[in-house]
């Protein structure tokens, strides 16, 4: 993702002389290409992230097109106030790339961790926020949020991930159906898309039809797709690299409340860390497992909601 | 506008010692109306503003919006009644509209808002401007633009280390359309500077991060202008700590602390308006 990311910042930037890229001291074997390309628009500001937000203000405020890069917590949390106030108050037009989102950094622990940051970035007002699930989300994206004129937050991945359906994509604002189904709708927000994918695959097995889509945008978050998604199924699941609170489950939640006889929604999330507990070092796989959100406990957590006579249980913790 | 005080030319042509007794007064009928703090912190930086606007910054209040301008970053944006006063006084907008200041539904916010024409940045929460100014800096330097851009800075501020960010940030970038004041009037919002939080040495502090360093008395009219008015240094930006007294103008004020909080009384304003429009 984050190479599919820079390679398409680079293209756009070689005919909009407007586009900024500065990161905070990050991105080794990524961003040099663009470096290369485009050295008078890219700046290493080092490891100073409020300073870069505020930089990136000015920049935008001069009429610039500015992204900022670093790693999951970096550019979002550590100078929240600076894209309050100095970005989105302004309407400057920088764009906020996180890479690493949820725990694509695995075993490097908490720190690089990131799984409250789309819900403190989607409240911030004024700003899109895009969660894609491959690097043709990705792609899409960019040259969307290049073109937009207002704040955006992208959180990525890492590298490697697949392209998850040939198809092109059209307007990325929308959500994407790379599934279809008949008993259930599974909604996916970010690379659990492949999981949900896989999941689907299993259900199959016990006699259980999914559609699945991927979400690429929350914000604005395309209601009228989500509403026709839940059209028809016995089941709406939600599935996310993140906690619950604040996140897409309930973006979710919030627009079928308003649907008359909506379907029961059961929202998949990681759960909430425990305070004063050390997180255990995990490779991204085995992190999500123990979140519950490997293929086969997706696929069981489902089953289970299914079949109970009450509906779903809520999020609450992985079986 | 009272008697004392006939309306002033729309250009820059004004003598800056008259500048800074207008604005003094506005921003004192400002913050007696609204019964709002932070007087002492507008008096401080007042003839540093008189300077500014009247000898140093290229602006055309008819072309607020021309991408050649000077950039003015105010990133102590609690004194906003003097920047306000400062604008109306330059010609960006009358200065009858300052009497909407922290009015309900007006624009002029008690902290200071890039909605009011003239106004480049809002700020409030401390420690904003100066990284904000940098990339105004860059964006100008990359563009081929001849602005300068100048930020005025508290020294209560300076105890914000995103400022230190950009200060380690602006030499090695060679910044040198880069200009910052900072108003230090040694106290800040809750005592005294070398009580609460010690700056000193402050200028080596400057020095050692690689800034042209610059001391003068913040209400040296002719000091200020030589020291802002220089032409810029060929490989630093530069930061000018202007000496000043908090509340200066007005003898009660001067010097003492309540003045960031307290308001005038109509008496209290009376006095002060005499004294100042007396200097």
């Amino acid at each position: 993702m984050r190479n599919t990311f820079v390679a398409t910042l680079e293209e756009i930037a070689a005919r909009d002389p407007r586009i900024w890229l500065l990161n905070g001291d990050l991105g080794f074997s990524v961003l040099e290409r663009f470096a290369e390309k485009h050295p008078g628009r890219y700046l290493n500001v080092g490891v100073a992230e409020q300073n870069m937000a505020g930089i990136a203000a000015g920049l935008g405020m001069s009429g610039n097109t500015v992204f900022v890069y670093s790693i999951g917590n970096f550019p979002t949390l550590r100078c929240l106030e600076q894209l309050r106030n100095d970005v989105c108050y302004h309407g400057a037009d920088v764009k906020v790339v996180s890479v690493g989102g949820g725990y694509a950094y695995g075993s490097q622990g908490y720190t690089h961790h990131a799984l409250e940051d789309v819900a403190v970035m989607a409240v911030l007002p004024g700003i899109e926020v895009f969660v894609p699930s491959d690097p043709a989300e990705v792609r899409a994206i960019v040259a969307a949020v290049a073109a937009s004129g207002k704040p955006a937050y992208l959180r990525l991945s890492r590298a490697g991930e697949p392209v998850l359906d040939p198809r092109p994509i059209g307007d990325v604002r929308r959500v994407r159906p790379l599934r279809d189904g008949s008993d259930v709708a599974i909604l996916a927000s970010g690379p659990v898309a492949r999981a949900a994918l896989a999941a689907a695959d299993l259900l199959a097995e016990r006699g259980v039809s999914a559609r699945v889509l991927s979400v690429p945008c929350l914000k604005p978050l395309d209601r009228d797709g989500i509403v026709a998604a839940a059209a028809g199924v016995r089941l709406v699941v939600t599935i996310e690299e993140h906690i619950a609170r604040g996140g897409f489950g309930r973006e979710v939640a919030a627009v079928l409340i308003g649907e008359p006889g909506h379907p029961p929604l059961l929202t998949l999330a990681v759960p909430e860390t425990d305070p004063g507990k050390g997180c255990v070092a995990g490779d991204r796989d085995a992190l999500l497992a123990a979140a519950g959100l490997s293929p086969a406990a997706i696929a069981d957590r489902i089953r289970a909601a299914v079949r109970s006579p009450e509906g779903p249980a809520r999020e609450g913790r992985p079986p | 506008m009272p008697d004392t005080m006939p309306e002033s030319p729309r250009d820059n042509t004004m003598d800056p010692a008259e500048f800074a007794r207008r604005i003094r007064v506005h921003a004192l009928r400002m913050v007696h109306r609204a019964n709002a703090s932070h007087i002492g912190s507008c008096f401080s930086m007042a003839d540093v503003l008189a300077v500014l606007y009247t000898r140093v910054l290229r602006l055309d209040p008819t072309r607020p919006d021309d991408p050649d301008r000077d950039r003015f970053v105010l990133s102590k944006g609690h004194a906003a009644a003097i920047l306000y006063a400062a604008l109306a006084e330059r010609g960006f907008f009358p200065p009858a509209l300052l009497d909407d200041y922290s009015r309900n539904g007006s624009p002029f916010t008690g902290h200071v808002s890039h909605a009011i024409p003239g106004v480049e940045v809002s700020t409030g929460s401390l420690g904003h401007g100066l990284p904000i100014a940098t990339g105004l800096a860059l964006a100008a330097r990359a563009a081929g633009r001849p602005s300068r851009v100048v930020c005025l800075l508290s020294d209560g501020e300076c105890d914000e280390g995103s400022n230190w960010e950009a200060i380690l940030f602006a030499p090695h970038h060679r910044l040198t359309n880069l200009t910052v004041i900072v108003d230090h009037n040694k106290i800040q919002s809750f005592g005294r500077v070398d009580e609460v939080l010690d700056l000193a040495p402050f200028a080596d502090k400057w020095r050692a991060f690689g800034w042209r360093t610059v001391e003068v008395d913040g209400h040296d009219l002719g000091a200020l202008e030589g020291a802002l008015g220089a032409p810029p240094d060929p490989e630093k930006p530069r930061v000018v700590i202007a000496h000043t007294v908090k509340g200066r103008g007005v003898s009660f004020m001067e010097d003492r602390l309540e003045w960031h909080y307290k308001s005038p009384s109509a008496e209290q304003l009376a006095q002060a308006v005499a004294e100042i429009l007396g200097s």
